[in-house]
């Protein structure tokens, strides 16, 4: 399997620090296995739909299964297939082929995400990342650092996930790995304390990237999403003119319910993009679509493996394409 | 947005029809699109959708559903019971060596999915069982997942063992036996990386534990809010590693958890427990029959009852007396607190809340409405009350307020609020006694809407 070679990388990748060269390759080779595999199941099917030749229900049921399959969900698969009937209607489309390209199109429209949206990697910006547990935020967290630092920012971590066992002990791996200072990590600390230690550090030391890190927190849970609110304003509050943003990790593995995540947690902090984790199994990543059709929340960032240089900007193009070539 | 229940749905699916006279064949394919519908958002994989609502038909069209008073209601319990068929309906549990022989379990699962929780909440459920458990880091991948479950064994009060980050995992847990066996042990649970279905070597290094040492039971822990994927995992663990039984994690969240039927529908291997939450003792027992509700959006009835039982010392006469005053609008604030504290126990509002029919799937929305704080605010308040003025509220004057409120940390105005919500609730209260059926904290749970945060009754 592709995944073999994959291994000894992943592994030196944890435990090592890794040598520019193999950055390199490593990455496309990656991104493109990573995306391959997403591919491959959900392409074979829309190939399948798209070689009937005949526009009829079967083709769309056929579609709809595909879309729904990939996590896409039962409201925005129907979205996408009305906007594809009206399509064909105004245009009078006959071939199925065509259906394919302008299906490709409206997803890519969609999931396009501006150049702007990556300003704040340039200004001075203070960056909370949130989700609920489990789905990879002190990692993104890690990978984040590493990638602000090699640009040549001045990055600080705060670890705010006090509650976690050993979250900061992980998050201190990380900061050692790319070589960035860290505030907090002290189990059973406020976690709005420490950001309110973290913002002061940050002006103090001149940083122009501040990283939040946070615990995992299930979003029905009412105290501790007014926690995350307390955190959020205490940010604003104490560094009014940094550039804020708010990133939510979302397991690329979660069904439906990562559309009511995002929905509650912009509710206590205002979310300004997506991080997508764990894109490199079989899991389709059509949440993705899903929430940018009814949030309109751009996603940021893809995270293909365990390695730092796993986690890439989301290219809407190279990964619709990825998708249906 | 909440998702409208399938019940809702389902029922105005039947009334637009009902006016015809009589259901035909096309009419329980309309219901049964609307069951597919509300499977398919509580993320069943689409696949297990169309084989059940395929075996779901079949039944409709040979019962008397077309005639039935209900027809809604029919659907639905055909639907369930469907669902509790596929679901099965033993209580799987990890099972043991016989004697003292030792029983090695092996945790497998995604990056994130909750193992080393997982693995910490069993040992401490089994400890409770009499079993001395050892707990085996065989994450060295991850940075601090050694530590992380160093410290919850800890916390726990179970053994640990580990041999760094430098020694492969099969041979960390031949090791690890060796020093149970030494020890007296008579669980070893080994707490493997986080690792992809489809990562061959990762997956190879579960196969060689198990050439190792001798694994009695595998164990697959997946995130209860895993969408479609949940089969490719489920199917791929359990034919590369094979797996004997399922923790269900994050079950604690607003998902609805169609992932559990998707896995058992595929492997057939019983979902042994389910991770209710951050704390060290919430690991339940996992009720297959149960999730159907939660899944169709119903709520869970029966651990509501269960945990109801469980957790309250309510004499019957007492509660019985409370439903009688309650119904005469004679409940005070003496009752108020024992409800109060009778829920706490359950878990509090929202654990409560998201068991209840029709509530669960509404949860997200109710929590706003009901604020945890504001109850505290409002128990404060009632403490801070004389014995003569919780049993008599009537004698509460401005000074009596003016004290309350300084006792309680609150504002005059919030005492006043609450007495005026209160009093209102007391009216509420007679009003419906005629047809309050519940008694005890039952009924009792339904005074609370006036209380919730003060927002508007539920």
């Amino acid at each position: 399997m592709e995944d073999n070679t994959n291994f000894e990388n992943e592994v030196t990748g944890v435990s090592e620090d890794n040598t520019d060269g193999e950055k390199k390759h490593g990455f496309f080779a990656r991104l493109k296995e990573g995306l391959t595999k997403t591919r491959d199941s959900f392409v074979k099917n829309l190939n399948n739909a798209f070689t009937a030749s005949e526009i009829d229900d079967d083709f769309f049921e056929e579609l709809e299964e595909i879309l729904i399959m990939a996590d896409i969900g039962v409201k925005a698969t129907e979205n996408i297939i009305d906007n594809l009937k009206e399509r064909i209607k105004k245009d009078h489309l006959k071939k199925t082929e065509e259906c394919r390209e302008i299906l490709k199109e409206s997803i890519k429209q969609q999931m396009a995400v501006g150049e702007t949206e990556y300003k704040f990697e340039n200004e001075k910006s203070i960056v909370m990342v949130i989700g609920v547990n489990g789905v990879g935020k002190t990692t993104t967290v890690g990978k984040l650092a590493s990638k602000f630092k090699a640009s040549g920012r001045k990055v600080l971590i705060a670890a705010a996930d006090t509650f976690r066992a050993a979250a900061g002990e992980q998050l201190e791996v990380w900061a050692k790995r790319a070589d960035v200072p860290i505030v907090g990590s002290v189990n059973g600390a406020d976690p709005a304390s420490v950001v309110f230690d973290a913002v002061s550090a940050c002006k103090a030391r001149g940083t122009d990237i501040l990283l939040i890190d946070t615990a995992g927190r299930l979003h029905n849970k009412k105290n501790l999403m007014e926690e995350l609110r307390k955190m959020d304003k205490i940010i604003s509050r104490e560094f009014p003119d940094a550039h804020r943003e708010n990133l939510i990790v979302l397991d690329g593995t979660t069904g439906q319910n990562a559309l009511v995540q995002a929905k509650e947690f912009s509710e206590v902090a205002p979310i300004t993009g997506i991080v997508l984790t764990k894109m490199d199994g079989t899991a389709k990543g059509g949440i993705a679509v899903a929430i940018q059709s009814e949030l309109g929340i751009p996603v940021k960032y893809i995270g293909v493996g365990e390695k730092i240089e796993d986690l890439q900007k989301f290219d809407a193009n190279d990964f619709v394409d990825a998708i249906f070539s | 947005m909440a998702f409208e229940s399938l019940t809702d749905k389902l029922q105005n699916v039947f009334k637009k029809l009902r006016s015809k006279g009589k259901l035909t064949e096309e009419d329980v394919q309309l219901a049964l699109k609307e069951v597919k519908m509300a499977l398919l958002e509580a993320d069943v994989n689409f696949k297990v959708v169309k084989q059940f609502t395929k075996s779901v038909e079949e039944k409709a069209i040979g019962s008397d559903v077309l005639n039935g008073l209900n027809p809604a209601q029919t659907v639905i319990k055909l639907v369930n019971d469907e669902l509790t068929a596929t679901m099965g309906n033993e209580t799987g549990e990890v099972t043991f060596q016989p004697g003292k022989a030792i029983t090695v379990i092996m945790m497998a699962g995604l990056q994130g999915a909750g193992k080393t929780t997982a693995t910490a909440k069993m040992a401490k459920r089994f400890k409770n069982k009499g079993k001395k458990s050892l707990l085996v880091a065989c994450d060295i991948y991850r940075p601090a997942a050694i530590d992380q479950l160093k410290i919850n064994a800890e916390a726990v009060e179970v053994d640990f063992f580990s041999l760094g980050s430098d020694v492969k995992p099969p041979q960390i847990a031949k090791a690890a036996l060796e020093y149970a066996e030494k020890n007296g042990h008579n669980v070893v649970i080994l707490d493997t990386a986080g690792r992809l279905h489809v990562d061959e070597d990762m997956m190879s290094e579960l196969q060689e534990i198990k050439k190792t040492v001798n694994v009695h039971q595998t164990i697959l822990v997946v995130d209860a809010m895993t969408g479609q994927d949940a089969v490719n995992v489920a199917k791929e663990f359990d034919e590369k590693v094979g797996i004997d039984g399922v923790i269900l994690s994050k079950l604690d969240g607003d998902t609805r958890g169609g992932a559990a039927l998707s896995i058992k529908a595929v492997t057939g291997k019983p979902i042994f427990y389910c991770g209710m939450g951050e704390k060290l003792d919430d690991l339940e027992q996992f009720h297959p029959d149960r999730i159907a509700s939660r899944i169709l959006g119903m709520g869970d009835v029966l651990s509501l009852i269960e945990k109801a039982q469980e957790s309250i010392d309510i004499d019957e006469d007492k509660s019985r007396d409370m439903a009688k005053r309650m119904k005469k609008g004679q409940f005070d604030f003496e009752d108020y607190l024992e409800s109060m504290k009778q829920m706490r126990n359950m878990g509090g509002l929202a654990g409560i809340m998201g068991m209840l029919p029709g509530m669960g799937v509404k949860a997200s929305d109710l929590e706003g409405m009901v604020d945890e704080k504001k109850l505290a605010h409002m128990e404060a308040i009632v403490l801070s009350m004389t014995p003569q003025e919780r049993r008599n509220p009537k004698v509460l004057n401005p000074r009596r307020k003016f004290r309350i409120a300084q006792g309680a940390g609150v504002d005059v105005a919030e005492v006043n609020r609450f007495i005026k919500q209160f009093e209102q609730s007391q009216k509420m209260m007679k009003q419906m006694g005629g047809n309050k059926h519940g008694r005890g904290m039952f009924g009792g749970l339904g005074g609370f809407g006036g209380f919730g945060g003060g927002r508007r009754p539920f």
